[in-house]
């Protein structure tokens, strides 16, 4: 322990290979938030194995080919993809100790991430005027909690985010806000795992059958 | 030695020639597969899109490809390919685990014996 500290010391004029993981604070962080990935895994497991369950249940409103519009959800999935790749530049900065590409990729990160959240929103807004209210059958009840709950950690996400890129604006790279960083862009690649899944199962198979 | 980092310091100085070297191929590599995803994403609604290809072949695909984008996410863009990793992969493997058995059990208690 008294080892790797001294280590550091030395090399002060050297940007550690994992700024994000040489505190004990940075590693406790990373290895508690695989900790937390992994229950939310089972979260939208749950959701998405009731959407399943319920999807036949239409009642007399609108189902899954009067509602999706293949399109519109593949620019999401694009916008969303393309948000993840962004947010892997920012690791890539943040390992070369370049704050100011940390910023400015994380920045672009949440304006996609804004973007998709905007469609989203306009999206949940055509289907209630096409007449899918929460409550309006067993398939609109679990499609609403399933994406609306994505949505709800994509608005997570950009509020927490932004939080990061106000607070350290103007601090430089920093080994505590280094695993910070890291454990927010973590969150976004998982939000996009969650995705990929939620436009196979409820968008793909909606049309497909 | 009992001197402390300060935390709160900015990091200064450069990368290892090395690393940056490392650094770079890992971006190569990551574009790569940013480019092969939208490749995947796009042959999956394509498959669905598409009258002349059955939904009966093009489903399973589609869920074949979303297990695949999973996959890549997970190891290349989150980085758990990575030396370190083992209780990261431990834990997420864990939530897969559980995942699976939840989502079929949940279709088959409401979808199947509902009716």
């Amino acid at each position: 322990m008294a080892d790797t500290q001294s280590q550091v010391h030395q090399e002060t004029e050297m940007i550690p290979d994992h700024p994000e993981k040489v505190t004990l604070e940075g590693k406790n962080k990373f290895l508690g938030f695989w900790f937390f990935l992994g229950g939310e895994t089972v979260l939208f497991a749950s959701l998405i194995g009731t959407y399943l369950g319920l999807r036949g249940g239409t009642a007399d409103g609108p189902g899954a080919t009067d509602l999706f519009h293949l399109p519109l959800v593949f620019v999401m999935t694009m916008i969303l993809l393309t948000s993840s790749l962004t947010s892997v530049f920012a690791v890539s900065a943040m390992h070369k100790g370049n704050m100011k590409g940390v910023l400015t990729w994380m920045w672009i990160t949440v304006l996609l991430g804004a973007t998709f959240l905007g469609f989203e929103i306009y999206e949940f807004y055509e289907y209630v005027h096409e007449g899918l209210g929460f409550t309006t059958s067993a398939f609109s009840g679990a499609f609403y909690t399933l994406v609306g709950t994505h949505g709800a950690h994509v608005a997570f996400g950009i509020g927490w985010i932004l939080t990061l890129l106000i607070r350290y604006r103007n601090t430089g790279l920093t080994l505590t806000n280094a695993p910070k960083f890291y454990t927010a862009i973590l969150y976004w690649h998982f939000i996009d795992v969650v995705w990929v899944f939620i436009f196979t199962v409820v968008y793909l198979l909606g049309i497909g059958g | 030695m009992s001197e402390h980092v300060d935390p709160t310091a900015p990091l200064k100085g450069e990368v290892s020639k090395k690393t940056e070297r490392q650094l770079a191929r890992e971006m190569r590599n990551q574009i790569i597969t940013f480019v092969f995803m939208v490749f995947l994403v796009a042959l999956s609604f394509l498959g669905i899109a598409s009258e002349a290809i059955p939904n009966g072949f093009a489903i399973p695909f589609s869920l074949l490809i979303a297990a695949v984008m999973v996959v890549i996410q997970l190891y290349y863009f989150m980085h758990l390919k990575d030396k370190g990793t083992y209780w990261p992969n431990v834990f997420i493997w864990t939530g897969i685990f559980i995942a699976a058995p939840t989502v079929a059990s949940l279709m088959l208690l409401l979808g199947v014996v509902k009716y």
